[in-house]
């Protein structure tokens, strides 16, 4: 693992990172009003009267938001507490219509877990989970539709979150984005969360500081609500060389709450100290501590998909493949099901080439993910089938994927319809070669005489006039024996 | 015809089954009752319209032999802490003026599927912080009774004092209450009629503006012991919308009332009798004990030792809760709502500095503060932990004993000037009997038991064990037997 290091006059300073994440839970309704959880729609058409704030209405929790939260507690190798407590964190905002938000402070649903990180250079790397919790979600506020009022949409108001807090065990933007990455691929894979950054379904709070090493942790700084896992990675980095500046020149670090710039890449203060919230966190008296079985918690192990660490070790044990192309492919749950319906009855090592290789280059160029694929999984492998038993070449065949990618077709049928089945007829081979032989005395002459370089160029001007569907092989063979003898 | 308002529920019942009246008389003569005793302030709203409205349909019902229970056509009055569908509901805050819900409480929703008929919205403290009923936006309730020697208006007791009045004043059979530390209990008593504060979990919350979550329970206010059971059981029942609401079943409470308490074990604590109780307080509680024997009961003396914690733990959770139930009025989505020109945080502070009362404001401050970072652990957390022990004193004493009996108030009514009008502390003071069983969330209920030597009425209170209203009842009836309280309010009586 390369080090992150940052330089500085007083000594090597290092960073340290942990990430609270907050993930939209998959569900139907939100966490206690039973209101849509669905995203979009018209503001305000999916808020129950508790959503907004009516007075005399009651919590009553989602069963399925709470299994989704210890479905992802089991997919972190995590703790799960079979008694957690709901609080609420007091504050005044226009989008927070109950003046708190209902969340877990001292007794979450799921405790210490860990995540695993495959790095670029093949190695890997143990993350710490302290806790995941549930809690809801404000509404937003519309700034801009108004020129003096704000706009308030409650439709996002009760969602369901699972904030995901890790230890502080980062020391690098590079594996902050690993870590957010690989939690995506498990709650993609556990169906909890869509992972969505774009969308907001899944945020990030970034918490930076710097020591030199062998220090016990210094000031920390919180960075808020990070959308992107560069932006994250970009607040790591400015943050980080911010700290050692402020060190290096006698300053002092005050904890504090930042947001992070994504235009100009800085971070900059979100309140003065002076409006440092005290949220008053206390136990919510409109609900029981909530309390559920093991067999509950059994009945969801029983059901968890292969999660990304488990499909990783299969793909190398069972197709051969490499660690880090077996990792490629599992990040994505749609890849690595892609992958594996290609792969079914072909040479998996030759599916897997084309898949991250032109596939790959395929999607990005016309900006199609992995499910909107032109190409069908099973005509990868049927590609490879053709290239194996000599149908058509390599070279063939990657202008037979390009059809397939225009197209949709199947490779044996492109083929077939544009005729470009590989000749291994040697009486139509001869007959070429002859032709060509035949046109070129003089360089025929040379090669006779010695020039053994241009049997190359008869090669080329062979399977030119073959229109490349002259088994090389044969061809080759054909010239250096007519030529030499 | 005997005056209709004056009838039990029971008599209403069996004289609207008999067809002796209707519905719709018995509801225009509480409607005119309300009328006359209009001075009183009973009502923040009347709803004549949807009285006989639903008078006219539990006629309509009776006539076709569909009557639904022992309620249907029973005119009664609901507190205004519980939302009313298109009915405006205040809290008797100003911050919620005007505010009418689109949706009906459970409680009430109960009441109204059971064919009772709403007479208007009561008026009480705001936000049911007070015991005295002078704390309303919408101005102080009266009670209807005066002392002998003194025509001083005087408090209803608080904070349902409106629905006590009401009920006191026969402008209804019956009324809803809730009781957070006392607040049916303590009505109950200075008004000279029955109030029930059923188990926690017994009635469903959902719909009732809340005060403080983890005390609040609704409950009845009638003339009878036998009215309290049975209108209980129209207002009380498991509700999924409530997440506290007990899952339990739900017992037919008039049966349990069959006029036998013999080998009834009936515990009296000694911390209720501090040095200072008042003489006729404690003469009336003796009384009470000798009903019980002379009915057959054993009666023992049993021990509470943390009595004397209850009502500064009291009001440490109840304003705790409060302040952070209270945030949600601030101007943004109904109610009052100040703004000029100002930014998002003016327009909260003006809101709610206009919209509630001093005594509001003052327990949102003290929930605020013993909340607060580096205060939590001192107050609320201890508060917690002593609530705690307050729930196994009870559940010790439960041990030994069925019921237990206490005075439900330190002193007989006061008058509202002067009287109610000391300091927050000597006003906390009222609830010292009736805060240990909210903190422990048992039943418990008050009965009139006598007059003071003022001729004003005095309370003795029952507590029963978790979900044993049935024997609270039983032994409540057989009270009130022994009792025979016959008077009525003095602005009932002949002359006034």
């Amino acid at each position: 693992m390369s080090s992150y290091i940052i330089e500085g006059e007083t000594g090597p300073w290092e960073v340290v990172i942990g990430l609270e994440v907050h993930a939209q839970v998959i569900s139907a309704a939100k966490l206690f009003s039973g209101a849509s959880a669905t995203f979009g729609g018209d503001p305000n058409t999916h808020v129950a009267f508790l959503d907004c704030g009516m007075p005399g209405m009651l919590p009553v929790i989602n069963a399925e938001c709470v299994r989704q939260a210890v479905k992802t507690g089991l997919g972190l190798n995590a703790q799960i507490n079979r008694r957690s407590v709901f609080d609420r964190k007091n504050y005044f905002y226009a989008d927070l219509p109950l003046g708190y938000q209902i969340s877990q402070f001292a007794h979450p649903i799921v405790g210490e877990g860990t995540v695993i990180l495959d790095m670029k250079d093949g190695t890997s790397r143990e993350v710490g989970i302290e806790r995941l919790h549930l809690e809801i979600d404000a509404g937003k506020s519309l700034h801009d539709q108004h020129p003096s009022k704000s706009f308030i949409d409650l439709n996002r108001a009760g969602v369901a979150l699972m904030e995901i807090v890790s230890k502080p065990d980062m020391r690098s933007p590079e594996e902050a984005g690993a870590y957010l990455k690989k939690l995506r691929a498990i709650l993609r894979y556990l169906e909890t969360c869509d992972g969505n950054m774009e969308e907001g379904s899944m945020r990030a709070d970034v918490n930076v500081s710097v020591r030199h090493p062998g220090e016990p942790l210094r000031t920390r700084c919180e960075i808020k609500n990070v959308n992107s896992v560069r932006f994250v990675m970009q607040a790591i980095e400015y943050e980080a060389a911010r700290h050692v500046e402020v060190y290096e020149q006698g300053g002092i670090i005050e904890q504090e709450t930042r947001l992070f710039d994504s235009a100009k890449g800085t971070t900059r203060p979100m309140r003065s100290k002076e409006f440092a919230h005290d949220y008053r966190y206390f136990p919510d008296p409109d609900l029981l501590p909530l309390e559920f079985t093991q067999e509950f918690v059994d009945e969801i192990k029983a059901g968890l998909p292969e999660l990304p660490d488990a499909k990783k070790a299969r793909f190398i044990g069972d197709y051969g493949l490499t660690p880090y192309d077996a990792g490629v492919l599992v990040a994505e749950k749609e890849t690595a099901a892609y992958f594996e319906a290609a792969a079914e009855g072909h040479d998996a090592k030759a599916v897997a080439n084309w898949v991250m290789g032109d596939l790959f280059a395929a999607l990005n160029r016309t900006g199609k993910s992995i499910a909107e694929s032109p190409v069908a999984p099973e005509n990868i492998g049927r590609l490879v089938d053709l290239i194996k038993d000599g149908t058509i070449s390599g070279r063939i065949a990657k202008d037979v994927f390009e059809i397939m990618v225009e197209t949709g077709g199947e490779p044996g049928r492109i083929v077939e319809e544009k005729g470009l089945k590989q000749v291994t007829d040697t009486g139509a081979i001869e007959k070429v070669v002859d032709e060509v032989i035949a046109a070129n005395p003089d360089k025929a002459a040379e090669v006779k005489a010695g020039k053994e370089k241009l049997l190359g160029w008869f090669v080329g001007q062979a399977m030119k006039a073959s229109q490349g569907k002259a088994n090389p092989g044969i061809l080759n063979e054909m010239i250096r024996k007519k030529l030499l003898g | 015809m005997t005056d209709l308002t004056s009838l039990t529920l029971a008599e209403a019942r069996d004289g609207l089954a008999k067809g002796e009246f209707t519905s719709v008389e018995l509801t225009g003569a509480c409607l005119a009752a309300m009328e006359a005793r209009k001075d009183l302030n009973a009502f923040i709203v009347t709803c004549p319209e949807i009285a006989l409205d639903r008078a006219e349909a539990s006629d309509a019902r009776r006539a076709k032999g569909e009557a639904l229970g022992p309620m249907d056509g029973a005119p009664v009055a609901i507190k205004d802490l519980f939302c009313t569908e298109g009915v405006q509901t205040t809290a008797a805050s100003k911050i919620l003026q005007g505010f009418k819900p689109q949706y009906e409480s459970t409680v009430s929703a109960r009441l109204k599927a059971g064919g009772a008929v709403m007479l208007g919205k009561t008026n009480l403290d705001e936000f049911a912080m007070g015991s005295a009923n002078i704390t309303s936006a919408y101005g102080n309730v009266v009670s209807p009774w005066q002392a002998e020697d003194d025509a001083a208006p005087l408090v209803p007791g608080g904070s349902s004092g409106g629905s006590a009045a009401a009920v006191a004043a026969r402008m209804c059979l019956a009324a809803t209450g809730t009781d957070t530390g006392g607040s049916i209990r303590q009505p109950a008593a200075f008004t000279g009629i029955v109030g029930l504060k059923p188990t926690y979990g017994r009635c469903s919350r959902w719909g009732i503006v809340a005060f403080a979550s983890s005390l609040d329970q609704a409950g009845p206010m009638t003339r009878s012991v036998r009215d309290a059971a049975i209108m209980l059981g129209q207002m009380a029942g498991f509700d999924a919308k409530d997440s506290t609401s007990a899952n339990v079943a739900l017992p037919d409470f008039e049966k349990a009332l069959t006029g036998d308490i013999r080998g009834l074990k009936v515990g009296v604590p000694k911390e209720y009798r501090p040095i200072g109780l008042a003489t006729e307080i404690a003469a009336l509680w003796d009384q009470g004990i000798t009903w019980l024997k002379d009915a057959g009961a054993e009666v023992v003396e049993i021990s509470l030792p943390h009595t004397d914690k209850a009502l500064a733990t009291y009001y440490i959770i109840a304003p705790a809760e409060a302040s952070s139930n209270l945030a949600r009025y601030d101007g943004v989505r109904y109610g009052l709502r100040v703004e000029n020109g100002g930014n998002l945080d003016e327009m909260y502070m003006k809101t709610r500095a206009a919209g509630f009362g001093k005594e509001v404001k003052r327990r949102i401050l003290i929930g605020t503060y013993v909340l607060s970072a580096g205060y939590y652990d001192a107050y609320y957390l201890k508060a917690q932990k002593v609530r705690a022990l307050i729930a196994n004193d009870f559940r010790e004493a439960f041990k030994q004993v069925d019921v237990i009996l206490t005075p439900t108030a330190p002193s007989d009514p006061f008058p509202i000037e002067g009287g109610a009008k000391v300091d927050p502390i000597t006003m906390y003071l009222n609830d010292v009997f009736t805060v240990p069983a909210s903190l422990a969330g048992l039943p418990a209920l008050s009965l009139p038991g006598g007059l003071s030597q003022r001729g004003l009425p005095l309370g003795l209170q029952l507590i029963g064990r978790p979900f044993d209203e049935e024997t609270v009842l039983r032994a409540a009836q057989a009270m009130e037997a022994a009792a025979g309280f016959t008077a009525v309010p003095t602005l009932l009586r002949e002359g006034k």
